[in-house]
């Protein structure tokens, strides 16, 4: 994708942008704002409490297996600088060194392979 | 308690919250990069970041807007990458529930990973903080932190449009997303919720909309909830034998 051309029209990014801003406000103040001290029900804060570990992989995990560079033939250079990204995050739990590692690798696949 | 008392905490939030800018520096320059790069000018890459302020959230937004996936689902599947704030906010309410409702709704805009993190672990060591210390160190763990991750996506949405496409930038976003998921996996239950999420995503694509994510990531977080309660379970009948 170039930097001229939009995937997507200017009233689309700002419905986006204005709806995750109202939306993720909400959810923020929702609590400390205007439940107060009120306990939540058990079987609710245990399925919030695996939102975010369960919707980035499920987002992720077709980009790997189809990457977008390639127009979603499986790639193995793709694929290994995935798999060592994602090594690295859950050995060190260090997100920049995972990521940092991650690009490091793809760039220098992609060098050699690409 | 005295103002003084209340300004060394905000000094003492702003310290401890330092390391911090060296994650939010590189993604905020990242989410500037790909944002231009899927053609948004400096002045939205801004806004996208002002308004919305959750970096997990954007990208997951960035991606599905240029898979032309309808805003619905869009908003619904960043919305919830970001439900655990809603969780912060909850467990943040017993130590700050008393403030005035403005310092509240400041605080509401300011709930993010490392402002709960760290605010939790301070908040549970000093017993004799009152709500308005509590609350000037949670407001001083994003005293640089927030004003780095601005100023990074505006120098990022600057230098991407001059990127080349070259260097693969298109894969830069799933890396980053792979690179959040390992501090996630804190316990086992949360191995279970990432695998099982990866294992529905495949098929789910086949799915329109990209509504797959949305299934997968339910069917992701009830294998979750699940198995915490069979772990706990399990552990609890352990020590019973003993």
């Amino acid at each position: 994708m170039t930097g001229t051309e939009m995937a997507f029209d200017r009233t689309t990014l700002w419905l986006v942008i204005v709806g995750l801003a109202v939306g993720s406000y909400a959810l923020r103040f929702a609590f400390i704002g205007l439940v107060g001290n009120r306990a939540m029900p058990a079987w609710l804060m245990r399925h919030l409490r695996y939102t975010a570990v369960a919707i980035i992989p499920a987002l992720v995990a077709p980009l790997v297996v189809w990457p977008a560079p390639t127009d979603g033939a499986p790639s193995l250079i793709h694929f290994a600088a995935a798999a060592l990204t994602f090594a690295v995050a859950v050995f060190s739990k260090n997100v920049l060194l995972a990521m940092v590692t991650g690009a490091c690798s793809l760039w220098t696949l992609m060098y050699l392979f690409g | 308690m005295t103002i003084s008392t209340a300004k060394s905490a905000f000094w003492k939030g702003v310290r401890d919250s330092a390391p911090f800018v060296l994650v939010s520096g590189p993604f905020g320059l990242l989410f500037g990069v790909l944002a231009a790069e899927a053609g948004l000018n400096v002045l939205e890459a801004m806004s996208f970041s002002l308004a919305v302020f959750a970096g997990s959230a954007q990208f997951t937004a960035l991606q599905l807007m240029q898979e032309h996936t309808p805003t619905l689902i869009v908003l619904i599947s960043a919305l919830a990458v970001n439900l655990r704030v809603a969780m912060y906010s909850a467990s943040l309410t017993p130590y700050l529930g008393d403030a005035p409702l403005w310092q509240r709704a400041c605080a509401a805009y300011l709930t993010v990973d490392q402002a709960y993190a760290l605010s939790m672990i301070e908040f549970e060591r000093r017993a004799e903080w009152g709500t308005r210390e509590r609350m000037a160190y949670f407001f001083g763990t994003n005293g640089l932190v927030a004003p780095a991750w601005m100023a990074a996506t505006i120098t990022g949405a600057l230098v991407g449009a001059s990127i080349p496409d070259s260097l693969g930038l298109d894969f830069v976003l799933p890396i980053a997303f792979l690179a959040m998921i390992g501090p996630m996996l804190r316990t086992p239950a949360h191995v279970v919720a990432c695998f099982t999420a990866c294992a529905v995503s495949l098929p789910a694509t086949l799915m329109p909309y990209n509504l797959g994510l949305i299934i997968a990531g339910i069917a992701g977080m009830m294998a979750g909830a699940q198995a915490e309660v069979w772990f706990e379970r399990k552990s609890a009948a352990a020590e019973a034998e003993q």
